[in-house]
């Protein structure tokens, strides 16, 4: 008689693991892995590192006084761009269909040397990066990284005359690609302006870009002013002509209703919105409101408006 | 159906759309949807709900007359209510977080804020008509209960107006608004009363 007695090494036939169950527990780890790597991919969008769109910066400054920028997320979440509706979250969602190549940038008027630029001439030179503070004039703010040139130094190669007092600004209009536009209340195209002066100071930037990348299109892609010390409506979006002018230009917000918004339009605690208090503003990214700063915390443009009342020059 | 059925069909449509508003918010809340500026977004909403609610309440009258049913009218008192607690969340949002609680603050917006006097009027207006919704204030006041509630007509007004007031140049929404309000209102048919008060002085002499 055989007595067969199991060698202890060998496995009972209830304590194989069954293939079924083997095979899902090898799905579950994989989906596992998935998840893990889903869940990380966000933030490695976020990450700087170069792909698509982005720039080449060749210096740096930092002009927010060492506060941190708001996160890519809520900048191109979170948009006044009346062409593309009239709602904060809808130019995200609708600014997909503005076609910003090819693209050029009309500049004439009082110039010796009138010209059209190409947005890819303007890309494929050295661009700064500059951290400002953006206030809107309704009240909220952020922290911004642009990408561009001072709008000065791009200025100067069109060799503007004695005459140019302003330099007027208009952002393409198209009913085709703005579907929305007709119902933003505004005269279209939308036009701003600034005082040469302001123009050619070292703190106006033409932006191309922001968080090191080309801008998206609800920011004002595929170029945009970018003036820190006034409401963020003076600082206008996907231009297409730039114009050296002797008289001051009209302006979109101020035409609408003069009242309420004015040409200089700059940043002010001491001078109310006739609706509203321009005191205090609500930083995105905080809850309670913080104190506006003169000038958004700017001085040095103090000197630009000696002699200027800024209650009646708003 | 029974009418007491038809009647708990009625005011679960009622809770159902005043409080959607609210788990939709919450919602929001959990999934970190709120946007760049929640605080922007919940007083927004608020706002929107209690003006939506209130222009509900006044269509109740006419949904009566149109449909021939009393339910209507008794679930009128509930969107009123619910109209009043979006209200005041609409206030509280804005006195916490804009506000800080300052009454000077307060005091300073009520003055030179025309939007904000004319919703701060509003929410005025509609507390005497939540704190005698009871049954034991109809009974007490009796007659005038429905006089004092007559007051819900100015409210309304003066929230639609807050709207208009508030927005920048894109007024396609308050508009509707306060154009369903001037229909609702038109139904009443206010130039009767108008009317009645000149034959008056005639019938008494």
């Amino acid at each position: 008689m055989l007595i067969r007695i199991a060698p202890p090494h060998l496995l009972r036939e209830t304590e194989i693991t069954p293939p079924e169950v083997y095979a899902s527990r090898r799905r579950f780890l994989q989906q596992l892995g998935l998840a893990g790597i889903a869940l990380a991919a966000p933030g490695l969008g976020r990450a700087q590192s170069p792909g698509p769109g982005a720039l080449k910066i060749s210096t740096r400054r930092e002009r927010a006084g060492g506060e941190k920028p708001n996160s890519f997320e809520d900048v191109s979440s979170y948009n006044n761009y009346y062409e593309f509706g009239t709602a904060k979250d809808e130019p995200a969602r609708n600014a997909g269909k503005l076609k910003t190549r090819p693209w050029t940038v009309v500049v004439d008027g009082e110039c010796e040397a009138p010209a059209q630029v190409d947005i890819d001439s303007l890309l494929a030179g050295a661009l700064e990066e500059r951290i400002y503070r953006h206030r809107c004039v309704e009240a909220w703010s952020i922290v911004v990284p642009w990408l561009g040139i001072p709008l000065g130094d791009f200025l100067k190669r069109f060799k503007p005359t004695s005459k140019a007092r302003y330099v007027a600004f208009e952002t393409l209009y198209d009913d085709q690609q703005m579907p929305l536009a007709r119902f933003s209340g505004l005269q279209l195209p939308y036009r701003e302006g600034l005082r040469i002066d302001e123009a050619m100071h070292p703190l106006t930037l033409l932006s191309v870009g922001m968080y090191g990348r080309v801008l998206p299109n609800q920011n004002g892609a595929p170029l945009r002013l970018t003036v820190p010390w006034k409401y963020g409506f003076k600082s206008i979006k996907s231009i297409v002509r730039i114009r050296f002018t002797e008289k001051q230009p009209a302006t979109t917000w101020s035409a609408l209703a003069p009242d309420e918004y004015g040409f200089y339009a700059n940043v002010n605690p001491a001078v109310d919105h006739p609706r509203w208090s321009q005191s205090r503003e609500r930083r995105l990214g905080e809850l309670f409101k913080r104190d506006t700063l003169m000038f958004n915390g700017y001085p040095e443009v103090a000197s630009l408006y000696s002699g200027l009342d800024l209650r009646r020059y708003y | 159906m029974s009418p007491a059925r038809v009647l708990l069909c009625w005011r679960l449509a009622a809770w159902t759309l005043a409080t959607a508003p609210l788990l939709q918010l919450g919602w929001l809340i959990l999934q970190g949807r709120l946007g760049a500026n929640p605080v922007e977004f919940i007083e927004h909403h608020s706002g929107q709900w209690a003006l939506r609610l209130l222009l509900l309440t006044l269509a109740m009258s006419p949904l009566r007359e149109r449909l021939k049913r009393s339910e209507p009218l008794r679930i009128r008192r509930l969107l009123g209510l619910w109209a009043f607690a979006w209200a005041c969340l609409h206030f509280s949002i804005y006195l916490t977080f804009d506000l800080e609680f300052s009454a000077r603050q307060l005091a300073a917006d009520l003055i030179k804020r025309r939007y904000i006097t004319l919703g701060f009027a509003a929410l005025l207006l509609l507390l005497p008509l939540a704190l005698t919704s009871t049954r034991g204030w109809q009974q007490r006041l009796k007659r005038r209960w429905a006089t004092l509630h007559k007051l819900i007509y100015p409210a309304a007004l003066l929230a639609a107006l807050h709207f208009v007031w508030l927005v920048k140049s894109d007024l396609r929404e308050p508009l509707l608004y306060l154009a369903l309000l001037l229909g609702l209102l038109l139904w009443r048919r206010p130039w009767r009363v108008i009317l009645r008060a000149r034959k008056q002085p005639v019938i008494s002499t």
